[in-house]
């Protein structure tokens, strides 16, 4: 889903998924909250955790200090 | 030796080389696992998990055809989510020819396509699941549907030639024909659509062919009894 878009600004599915991680969610939860297909949720999620916006916890996402930045932004 | 006569040659190579055919993929195992770049992302198979697919390969973007079939499995997506199924397209174009694409189609015939499109430009996934189909073309993938269950396991596959679109009802047909099957442990009769009568799955037994008789199904003969669901 590229969380990261060509200006450096998060993608709107990804500002999307990450408002929806307070507090920490699964992926289920997230999709249940966006409407976004969970395919989409894992896939963006994961890679949201490979950039560093998001860690995983129990099978819970939470936004990380770098998540919570691009998201003010 | 014609070239028609080289590429029958070749082809039959291919289908009977025991390890090209060990490793394509078969009803009842676990579909391939794989990871690729779509329109929607760099997506796996295993984000799937919980939920049905129909991953389906079409020969090139821009193409009549193939067009035709993306306004049909446009058309059913609703249906399909219904269902908890999702669509998963694959050709071996670029992600920016699925994109124009995509575009083009909502351009010309005002139809958003709302499922991922496989950029299988190397070929990697089209190769896992035998999509191509040498005596039709090496460099294009033929028209394959795979049904996949929300356990990863390959359901059902279905092949269509080049010059022939898909029947987008057929696959309908088959993802409600699966899930009836799953949900009531009942086999579904020919031409069978949701609704329908459904096939009670014969008996091994004696003990078993009295109870069934007396059970209140719709028996023809003995093997032979439907009910409804």
């Amino acid at each position: 889903m590229a969380c990261i878009g060509s200006q450096g600004e998060l993608t709107e599915s990804a500002r999307r998924m990450l408002a929806a991680l307070a507090p920490p969610a699964t992926p289920e939860d997230v999709a249940a909250h966006t409407g976004l297909p969970l395919f989409r949720v894992r896939a963006g999620l994961r890679e949201m955790a490979e950039a560093e916006l998001v860690q995983a916890q129990d099978g819970r996402y939470a936004a990380t200090e770098r998540g919570l930045s691009f998201l003010s932004r | 030796m014609s070239v028609l006569e080289a590429v029958k040659q070749e082809s039959a190579t291919v289908a009977s080389d025991p390890v090209v055919a060990a490793h394509l993929p078969r009803l009842g195992m676990s579909a391939p696992l794989f990871e690729a770049v779509t329109t929607h992302g760099k997506i796996r198979l295993e984000d799937f998990r919980g939920g049905w697919v129909v991953l389906f390969s079409h020969p090139a973007d821009f193409t009549p055809v193939c067009t035709t079939e993306f306004l049909a499995f446009a058309q059913i997506a609703p249906e399909l989510h219904k269902r908890n199924t999702e669509l998963l397209g694959l050709s071996i174009d670029s992600t920016s020819s699925h994109i124009a694409w995509v575009r083009n189609i909502k351009e010309k015939f005002g139809v958003d396509i709302p499922f991922p499109i496989i950029a299988d430009s190397n070929k990697q996934v089209a190769t896992l699941y035998g999509m191509i189909m040498p005596g039709e073309s090496t460099t294009e993938t033929s028209r394959c549907v795979f049904i996949i269950d929300p356990a990863g396991v390959l359901r059902a596959m279905i092949y269509y030639p080049l010059t022939t679109g898909r029947n987008t009802d057929e696959i309908l047909r088959v993802i409600d024909a699966l899930q009836t099957t799953d949900k009531h442990r009942v086999a579904t009769p020919a031409n069978w659509h949701a609704g329908d009568k459904v096939i009670v799955p014969p008996p091994a037994t004696m003990e078993e062919v009295d109870a069934r008789l007396n059970a209140g199904y719709e028996c023809t003969d003995w093997y032979f009894c439907k009910k409804a669901v």
